[in-house]
């Protein structure tokens, strides 16, 4: 999510001491583990906050967008993607993502959660997580060809 | 004429997408995408992503000594919380 390794130990450190502090509020209304990873998530965001990234809170972070940024895609197929995928290109685009779109992409498709849990951990509903993965997919789409359009321009 | 109508069936289509991803089932055998180019270079390019993103950032070990500062901040913090 910071694409730093020292950043994100410095986080974890945030997060268990959260957890230290916040221990004695946790009412088993869900499992630990999802109360933990929604208190890990906070912490996140709220470092991403601070460092003045576009950042909504998770709550904001959650609700259905009226951005309906990435385009739908009509007309030809004039550039596809397929084969031609560059690792770094989806990295960077992956870090250009709103953080609420990053956040649903990376616990999914790079971490292999399934909906139901993130609806747990980010408590909205699976319908939310997968539109919002969804749409966090279609603006990687536009990301990535945009820049294989530059490269081509080259 | 045909074009709005064809425009229409991508709209419906890709309304429906992110539930058809999401169900599992196999969303090349729908039937939108045996006449029309454009929705099967989307599905195409997100499967694509899907996939590429099981590659990204190679999950890294923390440092040892990072157990060992949770611990000292933790102490740290209820020391200067006794002391109050």
């Amino acid at each position: 999510m910071v694409g730093n390794a020292a950043e994100a130990e410095d986080l974890t450190q945030e997060a268990f001491l959260q957890l230290h502090r916040k221990i004695a509020t946790f009412r088993g209304d869900s499992a630990f583990s999802t109360w933990l990873h929604r208190l890990a998530i906070n912490v996140v965001l709220m470092h991403l906050r601070k460092k003045g990234l576009p950042l909504m809170s998770l709550d904001e972070a959650m609700e259905p967008t009226h951005d309906d940024g990435p385009g739908r895609s009509f007309g030809a197929p004039d550039l596809s993607l397929s084969g031609s995928i560059d690792r770094l290109a989806l990295e960077r685009a992956v870090a250009e993502l709103p953080a609420g779109y990053r956040l649903i992409f990376v616990l999914h498709d790079v971490e292999g959660y399934e909906h139901n849990e993130i609806a747990g951990m980010l408590d909205c509903s699976i319908g939310n997580s997968k539109s919002q993965l969804h749409k966090a997919r279609l603006k990687l789409r536009d990301a990535l060809r945009t820049s294989l359009q530059r490269e081509g321009q080259q | 004429m045909t074009e709005d109508r064809n425009n229409r069936t991508c709209q419906e289509f890709q309304e429906h997408l992110a539930d058809l991803i999401a169900s599992g089932e196999d969303v090349s055998k729908n039937p939108h995408l045996q006449t029309c180019a454009n929705c099967r270079a989307l599905l195409a390019d997100l499967e694509t992503i899907a996939e590429a993103a099981r590659q990204l950032f190679p999950i890294e070990q923390p440092k040892e000594d990072l157990w060992d500062r949770i611990e000292l901040a933790i102490k740290k913090e209820e020391g200067s919380i006794q002391s109050e």
